[in-house]
């Protein structure tokens, strides 16, 4: 009977990663802790947020027990499914604040945007692990133009954050997949030249957060408020904080979008310096452990993806706290397993599991 | 197929492609982290003190507590100005989103006239931006209970229990007293040249006239503060200290609240000023203005009726005619000319004319009132009679730089400096102020012609009824002057100690005393035989007086017919008087505007005032017009 029991443990944690899981799981706790002191007013949230770790864990065990062969089956139907949606929502989605995001299914709504963030890497990968024996700039050509197209459909929506990280996960793969440097530095040129147009394509109120940044005092009731009130949490916590439930600026209200986007500047406040340096190093091992994942995937199609999503992991982070902490301008992206919201969680999660599953049946595909 | 080949064999050098960008990347992560822990270290180290302070700015907000202002009383410790607390229905319009729907919801609970309305969107033009405002004040228990069960409804808008300035005694002493009303723009200035911006955090009304504007510093107290936790929505979460607000000093006035209320019942329903001073203190113990208005109108912003009312009435009952009103002082100048006569040596008392009844002089007639002249005249009779003929030749005799001179002296043509604001110089003539008057060459020269109306108080004399009043009570108290003021003392609320406004001799005027006595036998004279005997018939105590006409138009030649002139061009009535003679313990100056002669409408206002004053006899209506002519 306990054999029977032992059995069935092994194959339940097969597929699971051990360093990915524990470091999830630790994000999870923190992130709930967390969520708990900004919205202490209400226990609602706090319990719907642990409902949505339990569908992300759940979501990256089942993906994880997918083998990468498999995988590489879901990327031209997801893509071309999430683009067709991108299509729609662009001529019948539903407005809100002004952005059209959202498409109506009568019972439920959906933000197709979402899908892309796991999509676009698997179609990328897959395409390139299709033409890996022959890898020529046309194919690198044709990857950028399958990259471009949701990215635009996002980026005209508007929602920035969004397309940010879907235009990085899809950059990673193709930068994985070997673009020639002279292109990559082409490319920056390019982009440098390209800023003041890139400027002038921008909405007003993109424009207005990107000078916001540069001088927050400008506009301190309006668009710099957010950067004003989260830098002030976040300094005011100093080196050990103010200690969890006790940060004026969250209970206060002071701090604005402070369960979900926000959420570092609660965190920064009442768990101080201290409390960062181990959250960024939480993170800092989740995207090492993802890297080492990558580099000792079996195939192209697994290396490359397993790169693109810890590095779009390190972008959720790294665009996150530096926008939470006034040295980036503010878009829509939240931190990861931090911030408020089932959506982001399950996308994240099926991430990990995708790089559960490459880490575990790396042995039973030979190259 | 050979390139096929050459392919298969790179998946190791791919392979050692790719580790490479991965370890690029991973070193790249790594520089990103430490930019961001350089940046969190930036902010939640070096600048950890500058950040903390501004949280504690962020949650901790200073209320003001508004301090009670002080209390002010007469002489007797009448109260003439006090507080009240009463509810107030206020919005705060930057909470409310539509203002319009609010004030007709609250209109439904609780009457909200429209002229509340009105007064409401005027403030709302003044306001400073976060403030809240009344929209209805004095609520009864009730409106307040009404309101308390439906407050979810209304979100910015609060019943608030809020002191309110009360002066019980309404309308009389109005002038002197003052009011106070909601802060405006150029009050926010003189608050801030005074240094006083943080002690007004949370006060709304000031001192506007009167005592409560110039002794507003003293009256206003210090602001106490409660330091509340806020949160980001303005809302007081809790309070963490408190210091008390300290009360304003109180006031306590020379007047006499009695005494005022009888003087100006005693104008009827004519228009004038009245002012009496203590000679020898310059205490003011009454100071009239009528009409007068009701000052309690003024404090929560007057509504446009009530103002349109007072601004526009041709009484202007806003005018303080006691300081600003500028009358030709008219035969009540007679005695400080004659005075001005021994101190310069041009008149002995003895030296007398022979009146003929007129004066020529440079081909012009100056006419005495009476046909036919006094007769032989000297100093003492031309003051009892009010002989114009006798001044005519004075005037020409000392000239008009002599006059002016002396006159100066006296205070006449200068502001007083009493203790309120709003006071006129008046104007003392001389060659000089012609000069300065007038921009035309020709209009700007002194014609010798002009000094002699001078000497009956007409031509360009124009003096404040408290000159007058100052001039008198100088007189009286032998050449001392004494500054008018209001305010007797100063009780600091905390301590309880007094501070006195000090009797200030101005200057002490060096008259030789037996010049002074034949002025003052002269005027006792006045009230005995003189025209104002029958206002001062059967008086209790001795007395000393001065009639006076002012002459608002002149009817070149033609014999002034009191019924032939319209109201508004009739004469000013003048009376300037001291009692006891002996010893005198009040002095006034009365002018009733368009009142006739002197003797007939403004001595009896005076004999009344002493009355009541000396012997506590308290007079039935206003005073009669006595039927006597000349002045």
């Amino acid at each position: 009977m306990s054999q029977v029991l032992q059995r069935t443990w092994a194959r339940f944690v097969a597929r699971v990663d051990g360093p990915l899981l524990l470091l999830t799981l630790a994000l999870m706790a923190t992130g709930l802790a967390t969520v708990h002191s900004a919205t202490a007013d209400s226990s609602s949230r706090l319990l719907a947020q642990a409902l949505n770790m339990s569908i992300g864990l759940t979501a990256m065990w089942m993906v994880a027990q997918l083998p990468p062969q498999k995988l590489m089956r879901f990327g031209v139907p997801l893509y071309l499914a999430g683009v067709v949606l991108l299509i729609l929502v662009f001529f019948f989605g539903i407005r809100v604040n002004g952005a059209r995001r959202w498409l109506s299914l009568g019972f439920t709504r959906i933000q197709p945007a979402e899908v892309l963030k796991i999509a676009v890497p698997l179609m990328l990968a897959w395409y390139f692990h299709k033409h890996e024996a022959a890898l020529k700039a046309r194919h690198y050509a044709v990857a950028c133009l399958l990259l471009l197209l949701p990215f635009a459909l996002i980026a005209k929506q508007p929602d920035l954050g969004t397309a940010i990280l879907v235009g990085a996960a899809g950059f990673y793969v193709i930068f994985f997949a070997g673009l020639p440097w002279k292109v990559i530095i082409g490319l920056l040129v390019a982009g440098a030249a390209a800023a003041p147009f890139a400027w002038t394509m921008l909405h007003d109120y993109q424009r207005k957060r990107i000078l916001t940044l540069i001088d927050p005092s400008s506009d301190p009731l309006g668009a710099g408020y957010h950067i004003i009130q989260s830098t002030i949490a976040i300094g005011s916590g100093g080196s050990f904080g103010k200690g969890w439930l006790e940060g004026t600026q969250t209970h206060l209200e002071f701090i604005p979008e402070r369960h979900t986007d926000f959420i570092f500047a609660v965190y920064a406040e009442e768990r101080g310096l201290l409390g960062n340096a181990v959250l960024l190093l939480l993170y800092l091992l989740l995207i090492g452990r993802g890297l080492m994942i990558a580099a000792n995937a079996s195939t192209l199609f697994a290396r490359v993806l397993a790169g693109s999503i810890t590095l779009s992991l390190f972008t959720y982070v790294f665009v996150n706290v530096g926008m939470v902490s006034g040295i980036l301008p503010v878009v829509g992206v939240p931190l990861p397993y931090m911030s408020y919201g089932g959506t982001a969680l399950v996308t994240l999660s099926v991430g990990i599991g995708i790089l559960m599953s490459i880490q575990t049946h790396r042995m039973l595909v030979r190259p | 197929m050979l390139a096929r080949q050459s392919q298969l064999v790179a998946p190791d050098r791919e392979l050692e492609r790719f580790r490479f960008r991965v370890s690029l990347a991973g070193f790249a992560v790594f520089a990103a982290f430490v930019v961001l822990a350089t940046r969190l270290f930036h902010l939640q180290v070096v600048q950890h003190d500058y950040y903390s302070t501004r949280a504690e700015d962020n949650r901790i907000s200073l209320v003001p507590i508004v301090p009670n202002r002080g209390v002010i009383v007469d002489r007797h410790g009448t109260v003439l100005a006090r507080n009240y607390s009463a509810f107030t229905l206020e919005i705060t319009p930057s909470r409310v989103d539509d203002l319009d729907a609010t004030i007709e919801g609250l209109g439904k609970l609780i009457e909200i006239l429209p002229k509340d309305r009105k007064r409401f969107r005027r403030l709302l033009e003044e306001s400073k931006t976060f403030e809240s405002l009344p929209i209805r004040s004095r609520l009864s228990e009730e409106e307040v209970a009404r309101f308390a069960a439906n407050r979810y409804l209304f979100p910015g808008v609060e019943v608030k229990a809020r002191l309110f300035r009360h002066y019980p005694e309404g309308s009389v002493g109005a002038h002197a007293i003052g009011y106070i009303s909601r802060i405006n723009k150029r009050d926010l200035e003189i608050i801030e040249d005074n240094e006083q911006t943080n002690n007004y955090k949370g006060t709304d009304h000031i001192g506007k006239s009167g005592v409560e504007q110039k002794y507003e510093f003293q009256l206003h107290g210090e602001t106490g503060y409660e330091q509340v936790e806020i949160d980001a929505g303005g809302r007081a979460v809790r309070s963490l200290s408190r210091s008390a607000p300290v009360q304003g000093n109180n006031l306590t006035l020379t007047l006499d609240i009695k005494l005022q209320e009888m003087a100006e019942k005693a104008f009827g329903d004519r228009r004038g000023a009245l002012v009496a001073i203590e000679p020898a203190t310059g205490g003011i113990l009454a100071l009239v203005s009528v009409p007068t208005f009701d000052p309690n109108l003024f404090i929560d912003g007057i509504r446009s009726d009530d103002w349109d009312q007072l601004n526009n009435s041709p009484d202007k009952p806003l005018l303080n005619r006691a300081l600003n009103g500028a009358y030709p002082p008219g035969s009540t100048f007679k005695p400080f000319m004659a005075l001005a006569a021994l101190e310069t040596g041009k008149r002995t008392p003895g030296q007398a004319i022979a009146d003929p009844g007129v004066f020529n002089f440079g081909g012009h007639q100056f006419r005495d009132d009476k046909k036919g002249g006094h007769g032989m005249v000297d100093m003492h009779k031309s003051i009892v009679v009010s002989c114009d003929t006798y001044y005519y030749v004075l005037a020409n005799d000392m000239g008009i730089d002599a006059i002016a001179r002396f006159m100066g002296q006296l205070g006449f043509g200068q502001r007083t400096g009493v203790d309120i604001e709003g006071e006129s110089p008046g104007v003392l003539p001389s060659p000089e102020w012609k000069k300065r008057r007038f921009r035309r060459p020709e209009q700007q020269k002194w014609f010798a012609g002009e000094t002699i109306s001078i000497g009956i108080g007409q031509g360009y004399n124009s003096y404040t009824p408290i000159q007058l009043a100052q001039a008198t009570a100088t007189i009286a108290n032998n050449g001392i002057m004494y500054r008018p003021h209001l305010v007797k003392y100063i009780t600091d609320s905390r301590t309880g100690e007094k501070t006195m406004i000090e009797p200030e001799p101005l200057r002490v005027l060096p008259w030789k005393r037996q010049n002074v006595e034949v002025i003052k036998r002269a005027l006792v004279g006045v009230n005995i035989s003189g025209t104002s005997a029958r206002a001062f018939a059967g008086a209790g105590y001795t007395s000393a007086g001065k009639t006076g006409t002012a002459q608002v138009f002149s009817l070149k030649g033609a014999e002034y017919k009191e019924s032939r002139v319209k109201k508004e061009l009739r004469d000013h009535a003048l009376f300037i008087a001291y009692a006891p003679a002996e010893q005198p313990k009040i002095a006034v100056a009365v002018l009733v505007e368009n009142g006739g002669f002197g003797a007939q409408s403004a001595a009896p206002i005076a004999r009344m005032v002493f009355d009541y004053y000396l012997l506590g006899k308290l007079p039935k209506g206003a005073a009669k017009e006595d039927d006597v002519e000349g002045d």
